[in-house]
């Protein structure tokens, strides 16, 4: 099974797997009592149009083929997303996601490399995933293996100095197979990004780094798969799409309350999500 | 340096050529191995790799958490990265990104710490890592080396490049005694090597102190009393054999290491006594404090890590085993 080819899926079928994966996102961490809805919900579109829109070269039979295209969430909190997502294409059986949290369950809160297929990185301690990606980058050119790597940053996570370490060095090492996408939800922990540390200007500092910026909705499918699809073409930096994302996005009451971060919701306000995320 | 000269043992090399060379060795011998730099190698001396295959070498610069990152990275595509630096940058800077990508990964990834303990002397405790082992310590599965000579450090770089999993290695600045034969040593992951045969009491040691232990080994053989000395090279996974027979047929144990007493090697073979044969027992190592600079010689002789200081240690234990 490999899903590289292109337009497997309509546009109108890729919103449908986002509108699934939300659902599959809330019953994990609503039956959890715990995790990072909010947070999973606003990379929805973003991981629907890698991974099922044609972008990513991967094969769930064969999960660490050595030519694979690979994705790193660097963002771990957002692992319920991640699993939603690896089940659907293959890489397990869904019914491992109920299990998410529980004891003697791989399935854990964030994401460990090694305990389920299609998991690339342990992440969870914010800003390492760049890192790890530009690794991916160089052991490519040593096995002269030419896949593209993509790394979901969170927001917050670029107050971390070794997102900057990193973005310097992919630079320093020309790695244009290399393409950052920023789920740029303008929430962290313990607020708006704007009143707890001074990000911005944000594309203007990952120009001055040496990559190229792009902007894009990132609840648009179409625009998010017209980006990615023009960054495979080799133009000697990497690339990042920042995209502007809402915060729990496709339940109201989610996008309203940041306090959402950490917390699941509980079984009275799933019922209320679920209906909402039904009529999208 | 005054270490060996009692055993009759001659200086090698500085260590950290040592493992340069060593390095190379085991690039010549595996293409898989790749070099990672924190701007360090020409200290470390990673760059003999640099210089010979410059397409497997990387410096990351000034950045050690995205040099760890890198480097789990490129053991993720099958590749053998030894993630090199001072002992104390890397580790202090790094240790989430060491915990995180490389040890709760379980990834094979081989991180080389120089410039371990107090001999770097004169660049003074800024740039010391006293306390690596304990940090290291600190991370299930890793697993930890501290070689005692050039023969053993050979053997220490081949051996962690082999071993499947994550591996902290540890060098010196400084040269040390000549202790085994160059192409004879026995060397494997987790077994102590016995240096010197005795039964009155057990001397266990790594690194620098292994040298100073048998120095005190043969003036102890002049008063009469023979002591076993064990080169305790691997600190995880413990020897737990050799330790418990040790504690069991001598009856007493002193421990001397370059590094804090608290989590280092002494406090990791007190625990395995304390289970298994509780004998006497006195810790050699630095007790609690940060340190100067100074010549190597000055510093070990103030901070008590000498083979004098080892000797008064075993002449304790001895008599408290007289009871």
């Amino acid at each position: 099974m490999e899903h590289q080819q292109k337009n497997a899926y309509s546009l109108t079928e890729l919103n449908e797997i986002a509108r699934d994966l939300r659902l599959d996102i809330l019953d994990m961490t609503t039956k959890a009592g715990s995790g990072h809805p909010s947070s999973s919900f606003s990379a929805v579109e973003i991981l629907t149009a890698i991974y099922f829109g044609g972008i990513l070269n991967y094969r769930p039979d064969d999960p660490w083929w050595q030519a694979r295209d690979r994705f790193i969430m660097s963002k771990g909190h957002a692992a319920p997303l991640l699993y939603a997502v690896l089940a659907r294409a293959g890489y397990f059986e869904r019914d491992l996601l109920w299990e998410l949290r529980q004891i003697n369950s791989p399935v854990q809160g964030h994401p460990v490399q090694g305990m389920l297929p299609g998991v690339e990185a342990t992440t969870g301690s914010l800003g390492q995933g760049l890192s790890l990606g530009l690794g991916h980058i160089l052991g490519g050119r040593i096995n002269t293996l030419d896949y593209h790597v993509y790394v979901l940053l969170g927001d917050g996570e670029c107050e971390a100095g070794q997102i900057w370490e990193a973005a310097m060095a992919a630079a320093h090492f020309n790695a244009h197979r290399m393409t950052a996408i920023l789920d740029y939800n303008k929430y962290q922990e313990t607020g708006p990004i704007s009143r707890e540390m001074a990000l911005e200007p944000l594309a203007s500092k990952w120009e001055s780094f040496g990559w190229d910026v792009k902007e894009v909705d990132g609840h648009d499918i179409g625009a998010l798969l017209k980006e990615l699809t023009a960054v495979k073409e080799l133009h000697g930096k990497p690339t990042i799409i920042i995209a502007h994302t809402t915060k729990g996005k496709g339940v109201s009451f989610v996008e309203q309350d940041f306090t959402f971060h950490g917390r699941a919701l509980n079984p009275e306000q799933a019922v209320k999500a679920r209906e909402e995320i039904l009529c999208q | 340096m005054s270490v060996g000269e009692k055993a009759g043992l001659e200086l090698s090399k500085p260590m950290r050529d040592v493992f340069g060379d060593a390095l190379l060795s085991v690039c010549d011998a595996n293409p898989r191995v790749v070099v990672l730099d924190g701007d360090l190698g020409n200290s470390t001396k990673a760059e003999y790799v640099r210089q010979k295959y410059p397409h497997r070498f990387f410096n990351i610069g000034i950045a050690e958490s995205n040099l760890v990152g890198v480097g789990a990275g490129l053991a993720a595509c099958d590749l053998i990265p030894w993630i090199t630096s001072f002992s104390s940058f890397l580790l202090c800077n790094a240790y989430d990104q060491i915990r995180l990508a490389v040890a709760l990964s379980n990834i094979n990834a081989k991180i080389l710490g120089s410039h371990g303990g107090i001999t770097l002397g004169k660049d003074g405790p800024t740039q010391m890592g006293i306390e690596d082992l304990a940090l290291m310590g600190g991370l299930p599965t890793m697993v930890i080396l501290v070689p005692s000579d050039p023969a053993s450090m050979h053997a220490a770089v081949k051996a962690a490049t082999d071993h499947i999993g994550p591996v902290f290695l540890r060098s010196s600045r400084v040269p040390m005694p000549i202790i085994y034969p160059r192409d004879n040593t026995p060397f494997e992951i987790g077994k102590a090597n016995t240096v010197r045969l005795g039964d009155d009491l057990t001397i266990i040691a790594c690194g620098l102190m292994v040298g100073m232990a048998l120095d005190a080994a043969a003036e102890l053989a002049v008063e009469g009393i023979q002591a076993r000395v064990l080169d305790l090279h691997t600190i995880r996974p413990l020897d737990k054999q050799a330790i418990s027979a040790a504690a069991r047929e001598t009856g007493a144990i002193v421990t001397a290491e370059e590094h804090l007493l608290q989590g280092g090697m002494g406090s990791n073979v007190a625990r395995l006594v304390a289970e298994t044969h509780p004998v006497p027992m006195r810790f050699i190592g630095l007790e609690d404090v940060y340190v100067e600079s100074a010549n190597p010689d000055d510093l070990l002789k103030k901070y008590k890590l000498t083979s004098a200081d080892i000797f008064a240690a075993a002449q304790e234990v001895y008599q408290a085993k007289q009871g």
